[in-house]
């Protein structure tokens, strides 16, 4: 990006100087552009931004060859793309620019929605819209019931205390790539995401009947957030998490009809090799794995003898 | 699969029938495999390709080929349907099999069927059978005579019907699984997907490898062994493959209870074209697998 950045201003500078000896007039200056628009750009915040080292024509570049001010009341958008072409792209895969471009919905965001305007800030800064922290305050802007679950759940509550690897909106929705959450592809995509973090989790739910139909691309059985919940998930030691202990009859019962206290004894992640999980899975396992090696072996050896001594007599 | 206790209509005899020797008793084929064993041995061998080829893709789930396989039968619903079915109709196969020993044994009061030479339990010749064989194997020795099911036989059919008993128990807790919880913990369900699955990987490999090869692909039946489809098998293959029986019924004179006319040229072509389809779906499946283990 700096180095695109460093080219734009260089490009900038040879035409500005190129427009100097041919006696075109100099693009206005930033202070040129403050001395009427002062009253809503802040000066300060805008040279604290990630763009304050640039001009105010290289994003409004439609003004950067007007000679005659006041310029004109209507101005042609700025576009971000023209320097973030590989992330325009990615935007304009998203459910968000379909809905803003094609589907009318004209509240849908672009760019400035999420990131500003004049005090765009790296996402690595603690004060910008897109830091880690802050990203869920900018999607609540519209998603304003989805952030009030989030914030009841143990991502957002360790989020807020500085866990860095505490998912926000953009960890399993992407920040630009953004799709339908009722497509197959994006919920077995999520599932891995749950993995990022809770691989062990997700191991030894592919394990179960869940997981296989799962790996195998059908999403007619639960995964993660069927059970767990999206955006209020809670550790099953809460009572209000829909996998404690009081919920869980009412969590099978979504889609198993008439589920009971023995039913949800099920283990969701089951682990043969742990004793203490179920020893009766644990003795399953140990009896399956003498009893196949045993009886493949076994005639394995009585096969290929067979075998030998058949040709050899023929 | 059960002793077949022939009852030929019309016993056929050899074309030297009529001669004055001892060989003349012999009849040119003997009943082995009455038509209701031949039933269910086709039964199962659709019932199991079926049950095989749907639920290798969950078994298998992380193999690339999973859900091609589960496409061609539209989806993992369509399998899951199409598994169903199967598996109910094999262990509704398996239970008259069942049903059927024991009225023969008790309401009809046929006798051998759980000792003697024609019994599927096992017998102390058996194990020296199996020893016979090792030693034959390695040269120390001449081919024991087997009797009318050999060791590895048997364990085929037990293996059957075992393995029939616990995937079906299981199958069922895990195609009920509310029904199932009023008796069983739902951890239970953990078990029985684990043993489904378990028991599965060793009847598809036993079959796949164990059964092909002992029963069709090995030195002497290759390609294919037809008495499970013809249900007769001619007096000099009884002679050679199964020595003691053949002297059995010799020294006893019971020929002429299990006569059998020559298979028809349509019975045999018929056999090979099913046998055929079955053995090539097998080992389609067996290369799967071994596909999915060794990548």
């Amino acid at each position: 990006m700096w180095i695109r950045f460093g080219s734009v201003v260089a490009v900038a500078w040879l035409l500005g100087s190129q427009a100097a000896a041919g006696e075109t007039p100099k693009p206005p200056a930033n202070d040129d552009c403050l001395a009427c628009h002062g009253d809503h750009v802040d000066a300060k915040q805008f040279e604290a931004s990630t763009h304050g080292p640039m001009a105010c024509v290289d994003c409004h570049a439609d003004l950067a060859k007007v000679t005659d001010f006041p310029h004109a009341e209507k101005l042609a958008k700025v576009k971000c793309a023209s320097c973030h072409d590989d992330i325009g792209a990615k935007y304009q895969d998203s459910i968000h620019a379909w809905a803003k471009e094609k589907a009318g919905l004209v509240v849908a965001p672009a760019c400035a929605d999420c990131h500003g305007k004049h005090d765009i800030r790296a996402k690595s800064d603690a004060v910008s819209r897109v830091y880690r922290v802050n990203v869920p305050i900018t999607c609540g802007k519209c998603h304003d019931g989805i952030k009030e679950q989030y914030d009841r759940g143990i991502h957002a509550a360790k989020l807020k205390i500085g866990d860095s690897r505490a998912p926000s909106c953009i960890d399993c929705h992407t920040a630009h790539t953004i799709q339908r959450s009722d497509t197959t592809a994006w919920r077995l995509a999520v599932t891995k995401e749950c993995g990022t973090c809770h691989a062990s989790v997700v191991d030894s739910f592919q394990r179960t009947f869940h997981g296989k139909v799962t790996e195998i691309g059908f999403t007619a059985v639960a995964t993660c957030a069927d059970c767990h919940g999206a955006h209020d998930i809670l550790p099953a030691a809460n009572s209000a998490s829909r996998v404690s202990k009081a919920r869980l009859v009412e969590t099978c019962g979504r889609c198993h009809t008439g589920a009971n206290e023995q039913f949800v004894k099920y283990d969701p992640h089951p682990n043969p090799g742990d004793y203490k999980r179920s020893a009766v899975l644990w003795w399953a396992n140990r009896f399956y794995w003498i009893l196949i090696p045993g009886c493949f072996g076994f005639f394995g050896l009585h096969s290929a003898l067979w075998f030998w001594r058949g040709r050899k007599q023929s | 699969m059960m002793p077949a206790t022939a009852r030929a209509a019309e016993p056929s005899r050899a074309p030297d029938a009529r001669s004055a020797t001892p060989q003349a008793s012999v009849p040119a084929h003997i009943v082995r495999f009455d038509r209701k064993t031949r039933v269910l041995h086709i039964v199962i061998m659709v019932t199991f390709l079926a049950l095989s080829a749907t639920g290798m893709p969950l078994l298998f789930s992380d193999a690339p080929w999973a859900r091609v396989l589960a496409t061609l039968f539209f989806g993992f619903k369509g399998a899951g349907l199409v598994h169903r079915i199967m598996g109910a109709t094999l262990l509704a196969a398996v239970v008259f099999h069942v049903g059927d020993v024991l009225w023969r044994a008790f309401v009809k009061g046929e006798r051998g069927l759980f000792w003697g030479p024609t019994s599927m339990v096992p017998q102390p010749k058996d194990f020296t059978d199996f020893f016979g064989m090792l030693k034959w194997f390695v040269g120390l020795g001449p081919r024991p005579p087997i009797e009318h099911f050999a060791y590895w036989e048997k364990f085929d059919y037990w293996a059957v019907l075992w393995g029939t008993a616990i995937m079906g128990l299981a199958g069922l807790i895990l195609w009920f699984p509310v029904a199932a919880s009023r008796i069983l913990p739902g951890w239970m369900f953990n078990v029985a997907l684990f043993v489904h699955g378990a028991e599965a990987s060793l009847a598809i490999g036993f079959i796949f490898a164990v059964h092909f090869f002992n029963g069709h692909l090995r030195p002497g039946k290759f390609p294919m062994d037809l008495v499970i489809f013809t249900g007769s098998v001619s007096a000099h293959e009884l002679q050679h493959e199964r020595t003691a029986e053949f002297e059995r019924l010799r020294d006893a004179a019971g020929f002429a209870s299990v006569a059998a006319d020559a298979p028809t040229a349509f019975s045999v072509q018929r056999g090979y074209v099913i046998g055929a389809i079955g053995l090539s779906l097998g080992l389609v499946l067996f290369v799967l697998i071994v596909y999915a283990t060794i990548r």
